[in-house]
């Protein structure tokens, strides 16, 4: 099957600004994509080179295998909902949605009916005479949605679409906008900096950071398995404890603990092992524990958030975070307790940078 | 029986209302007391001066070239349909209305250039766009005629690429010319901010939406940036038909305009009557094109 996007040696030079930093991409037909990466990482850039708002400085960009470089954005079948929707403010929601086709030549009643339908897809029947100055933001984003679907783009483009919402409303969309993907089952390729979205949202992602793709995988591949420090930071939370590698099967953390931790890496490689907190348990320092999969400290404070507790246990020179669910018969932990922090050696990663 | 009594919610409304009135008319005072200086102003230099125009064009004018305020007839209004007042009136119109759509056609791209500069390079070119302002205004129409007159550079021009000796000097091209020149910057500035306005993402949105760069530009960036050419087409076509200096500099006696012609009924003829209802003539001219352009505008926007 032929990739919906196929990205290769791509780069984006603005001056002496490197915004993307030769990257290979694949998105396959039918997926729902999300690149994730902190802001200025490069991720609008890669968006707007496949809408063909800019183009490459060098390498290839296929769309259902034609190469696209340098083609214009009116010349490609892919679409995009932008950052803040770029609704058109002369225009009422039912002439924002039914642009597209009318620029394709689509006649004016079938354009209507077709937009009209459109609208109905995203809950806003009725709301099609409105301009967007006199719609809320939820509400414009879906005519910003409305108005790319409307064209059965091959693939849509979604740049931070939710950015702008409120949290509730947010989760709202995320739900229906991933139904929408399901139903259609056009490839959606959606930029955002918010690192749960992206687990949540995508089929697969990609990380990136300072123009460069860091990882691409599935949320679990990349959760499980970060593929260095940079990663394994971005993506939820997590400890890391520096150390160096000291053979394929142990770390050697920067106290002199040596600890269980797998890598293929080099004897004396800076690394780091990536604890999870909700991976890490608290116990009593009596607890008999293989050393290999624990390390002593002193509790600091404890937060309480309804569903778990989490812990600040002073260890050495840093501070390891715990979170222990909240169950009946947990046994609390008063600041100042000396415990022991310990954990499945096999859930752990080794992370360099 | 309860000892405290809770105020209802239609006695806490009550106050509201009156406060808010209250403050709303001490807004309004303050409001009209800053604006007096420009009332006055206007009512002075404005209002009165109209009163006296429109008197006049009803007076007639006497033997000696003064004028009888008593005797008050429309004679100055039938004379407009007399064939040499109606073509002044006519080639004013026309050559006004090229005028600004020669100003528009160039100062649009124009613009657009300057609104998608970087700032530095914006304020530059602004400055640049500014410079002739610098130069007294006759000094300027002088110096086009001299450019366009008799062995001037553009007969040179015109010789050296063959053309043969033209002469553009003292015809209706060399007065558009010279209108052109001189109003361009009041179309340059507001199409300028107009377009500066604009979020230029609507365009790449636009241009997504499978829009080439002509439709592009009809279907979004001249319908956005209407305000501007509508202000910029009033400021050039009002002063265009009045325009006395640039038509007597560069028109000649030939290409009599309207503003030369009412000079001339003051000065010259001495008919007082008649260039004050010329005068009302192009006012009423003025105030109904800004009038209906802007009607015209605003629905559109
Ligand atoms: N048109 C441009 N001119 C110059 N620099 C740009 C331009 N667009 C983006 N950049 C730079 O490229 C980098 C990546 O930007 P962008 O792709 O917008 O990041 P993101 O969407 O991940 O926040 C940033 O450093 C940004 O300043
Ligand atoms: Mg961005």
């Amino acid at each position: 099957m032929t990739a919906a996007v196929e990205i290769t040696g791509i780069t984006k030079r603005f001056g002496d600004v490197v915004a993307v930093d030769n990257i290979d991409l694949t998105i396959a037909d039918g997926e729902f994509f999300a690149l994730l990466g902190p802001s200025g990482c490069g991720k609008t850039t890669t968006l707007r080179m496949i809408a063909g708002l800019e183009f490459p400085t060098q390498g290839s960009l296929k769309i259902f295998g034609d190469e696209v470089g340098t083609l214009p954005p009116n010349k490609r079948p892919v679409n995009t909902v932008f950052q803040n929707y770029a609704l058109f403010p002369h225009l009422n929601a039912l002439d924002n949605v039914a642009f597209g086709l009318k620029m394709q030549g689509v006649d004016k009643s079938t354009a209507r009916k077709r937009a009209l339908e459109t609208i109905d897809l995203v809950q806003l029947t009725g709301m099609d005479a409105r301009k967007p100055s006199e719609l809320s933001g939820g509400q414009q984003q879906r005519v910003a949605l409305a108005r790319a679907l409307v064209n059965q783009p091959k693939v849509l483009l979604l740049d931070e679409p939710l950015g702008a919402l409120d949290l509730k409303l947010r989760q709202e969309m995320q739900g229906e906008l991933k139904n929408l993907q399901q139903n259609l089952g056009v490839s959606f390729v959606f930029v955002t900096h918010d690192q749960e979205e992206a687990l949540t949202m995508s089929d697969r992602m990609a990380v990136m950071n300072d123009g460069k793709l860091l990882q691409v995988g599935s949320p679990e591949e990349i959760y499980e398995h970060p593929a260095n420090r940079f990663v394994a930071d971005f993506i939820g939370q997590t400890n890391l404890l520096e150390g160096r590698v000291l053979d394929s099967e142990t770390v050697c953390l920067a106290n002199g603990a040596h600890v269980t931790g797998t890598s293929d890496l080099p004897m004396g490689t800076e690394v780091a092992v990536s604890l999870r907190p909700e991976r890490a348990h608290l116990g009593p320092r009596d607890e008999t524990h293989s050393r290999q999969a624990a390390v002593d400290g002193v509790v600091e404070s404890v937060t309480y958030l309804g569903n778990a507790r989490v812990y600040h246990v002073r260890f050495d020179w840093m501070v390891i975070e715990v979170r222990e669910e909240n169950r009946p018969g947990a046994t609390l932990h008063e600041p100042g307790t000396p415990v022991s922090v310990s954990w499945d050696p096999s859930a752990v990663s080794v992370v360099a940078d | 029986m309860t000892a405290v009594k809770l105020p209802s919610d239609a006695e806490a409304a009550v106050a509201t209302p009156e406060f808010e009135a209250a403050a709303i008319r001490q807004e309004s005072r303050r409001g009209f007391l800053l604006a007096m200086p420009s009332y006055a102003y206007l009512v002075l230099f404005f209002a009165v001066p109209l009163v006296i125009v429109v008197v006049y064009s009803f007076a007639t004018r006497n033997r000696f070239g003064g004028t009888d305020l008593s005797g008050w007839n429309l004679a100055s209004y039938a004379r407009l349909s007399e064939p040499i007042v109606r073509d002044i009136l006519f080639r004013s119109l026309w050559l006004a209305l090229l005028t600004t759509l020669i100003c528009l056609v160039i100062a649009y791209p124009f613009a657009y250039y300057l609104a998608t500069r970087t700032p530095v390079v914006r304020n530059l070119m602004l400055v640049f766009v500014m410079i002739p302002f610098w130069t007294n205004f006759l000094v300027r129409n002088y110096a086009w005629r001299v450019i366009l007159g008799n062995d001037g550079p553009f007969t040179d021009v015109t010789e050296a690429i063959g053309l043969g000796e033209r002469e553009l000097l003292f015809s209706k091209t060399a007065v558009v010319l010279g209108l052109v020149y001189s109003f361009l910057p009041f179309m340059i500035l507001p199409l300028y901010a107009a377009i500066e306005r604009i979020d230029k993402r609507l365009l790449e949105a636009s241009r997504d939406l499978y829009a080439s760069g002509l439709q592009s530009f009809r279907k979004v960036l001249l319908p956005l940036s209407m305000p501007g050419v509508i202000a910029g087409s009033i400021l050039v076509f009002v002063p265009s038909l009045g325009a006395y200096v640039t038509p007597d500099i560069l028109g000649g006696s030939k290409t009599t305009l309207l503003g030369s012609y009412i000079v001339t009924q003051f000065l010259t003829a001495r008919n007082w009557p008649f260039g004050a209802a010329l005068s009302f003539v192009l006012m009423a001219v003025m105030l109904t094109t800004t009038v209906v352009y802007f009607r015209k505008g605003g629905r559109t926007l």
